[in-house]
């Protein structure tokens, strides 16, 4: 008995990672993959809420933190998709099925998606944003009574890279659902919209002062598209992003993430614009 | 000719325009259909049109060299279409095609210069309108050119 109670600290500790096992990886696009991760121990995946991250550890490499991309109404996995940038990146590219990594988490703040019952939803997102977002369409989409108009609005570089292309399609036939999605340059094969992200907000059918906007993509898009958004008469307090910085311990010990007073990793990532504005475009911050 | 200044009016780029100018104006206007996959002008030809999208998709197109044509924006219903006409030499930039069916109304440029240089005041009217395009294209492009979502954003 003593020893069980000592094992559930043991678990329960954000600086242990616990080891999981890959079941999957696929490919997105040319440098973006999705992991499917099951628990090796028995008590399961940890719950998560749209927008939170995990830490996870390549053994002998290092830890990166990845915003978790699974339905929160399927919590037997975690899903993660990975843009292969770093050393830690490319090696979680290399792994396949059966392959053990170690993960710590669920850690940060989340997408208002409480907040948003009863209210219209924009979500802004361009590139590998959409990964962390992906929660929060389908918690929305399991309580679609609940939100009033919803609008998904996308953007990426070319066609090659746009994420979740099946799941985007299979979206977009809910009639009660504005799927939007523009790249940035395209062939003649593309028949879609090309420009950048922000051209689809005024077209997106919402009600601003009754909205809650979602947004996260590069920081740079984010200013574009909050400017935007403000313009369509948003409010600011109505508007939340998600910062990105280098997270380490993902507790809010070790201090490399530190945003103003806030540190992303234990304050967000996800932030309330008009919480952040004094800060956001800030260089050195 | 009712009609087309009927669509004018409704449109928000020629929101405030008093309406003996609306009559000028649709007085150098046309409806045109476009079916899908016509080429609707091309980069370097005498630019004597803009158009106001009503219904489709049109592209702008660049000839990339060896990856071949590349399109760089999308205009689509309830855009404008078309600035070279204003701004000499009045050739157009790009080239444009009807990704879907398109319906638009077409104003003739050449018509509407000579109004312009006879109405000071709706050639001003229009410059300001045009001006507001431009800016809102020159942004979008600043921020493709900046490639945000790149391996180095």
């Amino acid at each position: 008995m003593r020893k069980e109670s000592h094992l559930v600290e043991e678990t329960v500790d954000p600086m242990v990672p616990r080891p999981f096992v890959v079941r999957e990886s696929r490919e997105e696009t040319r440098d973006a993959f999705t992991l499917t991760l099951e628990p090796q121990e028995a008590n399961g995946a940890p719950a998560f809420e749209p927008g939170q991250f995990n830490m996870i550890y390549v053994f002998g490499v290092g830890e990166v933190p990845v915003s978790i991309s699974g339905d929160p109404r399927q919590p037997e996995v975690l899903v993660h998709t990975v843009r292969a940038v770093g050393g830690v990146t490319r090696a979680l590219q290399k792994l396949g099925p059966g392959d053990i990594v170690g993960v710590r988490g669920p850690f940060g703040s989340a997408w208002p998606v409480d907040k948003a019952k009863g209210k219209d939803v924009v979500i802004v997102t361009g590139g590998i944003g959409l990964a962390p977002l992906r929660p929060a369409v389908c918690q929305i989409l399991g309580q679609r009574e609940k939100i009033g108009k919803f609008a998904l609005l996308y953007g990426a570089r070319t066609p090659k890279d746009i994420l979740y292309r099946e799941q985007l399609g299979q979206w977009r036939s809910n009639l009660d659902l504005q799927v939007r999605v523009t790249v940035d340059n395209a062939t003649r094969d593309w028949y879609g919209t090309v420009g950048v992200v922000t051209i689809l907000i005024h077209k997106a059918r919402f009600d601003p002062a009754n909205t809650i906007a979602m947004v996260c993509g590069p920081e740079i898009m984010m200013r574009f598209v909050v400017q935007e958004l403000i313009k369509e008469r948003m409010r600011e307090q109505d508007i939340y992003i998600s910062m990105e910085r280098n997270m380490k311990c993902a507790v809010g010990f070790c201090g490399h993430c530190q945003y103003g007073p806030n540190f992303i990793c234990k304050d967000g990532p996800v932030f309330r614009f008009s919480d952040v504005r004094h800060l956001f475009g800030l260089r050195e911050i | 000719m009712e009609k087309i200044k009927d669509l004018l009016m409704q449109h928000p780029f020629f929101k405030g325009l008093p309406k003996e100018r609306l009559d000028l104006l649709a007085g150098c206007g046309s409806n045109i259909h476009f079916k899908k996959g016509e080429c609707i002008f091309k980069m370097g030809e005498e630019s004597n049109h803009f158009y106001i999208v009503r219904k489709g998709r049109v592209s702008l197109e660049m000839d990339g060299a060896q990856h071949g044509p590349i399109r760089v924006q999308t205009i689509e219903e309830g855009d404008i279409l078309g600035w070279s006409w204003l701004i000499p030499p009045h050739k157009w930039s790009f080239t444009a095609f009807a990704v879907e069916d398109v319906n638009v109304t077409a104003l003739d440029g050449q018509c509407l210069r000579r109004k312009c240089e006879e109405d000071h005041d709706l050639g001003y009217e229009l410059l300001k309108r045009f001006s507001a395009v431009l800016a809102k294209r020159l942004e979008w492009t600043r921020m493709q050119l900046l490639d945000v979502y790149g391996a180095n954003a």
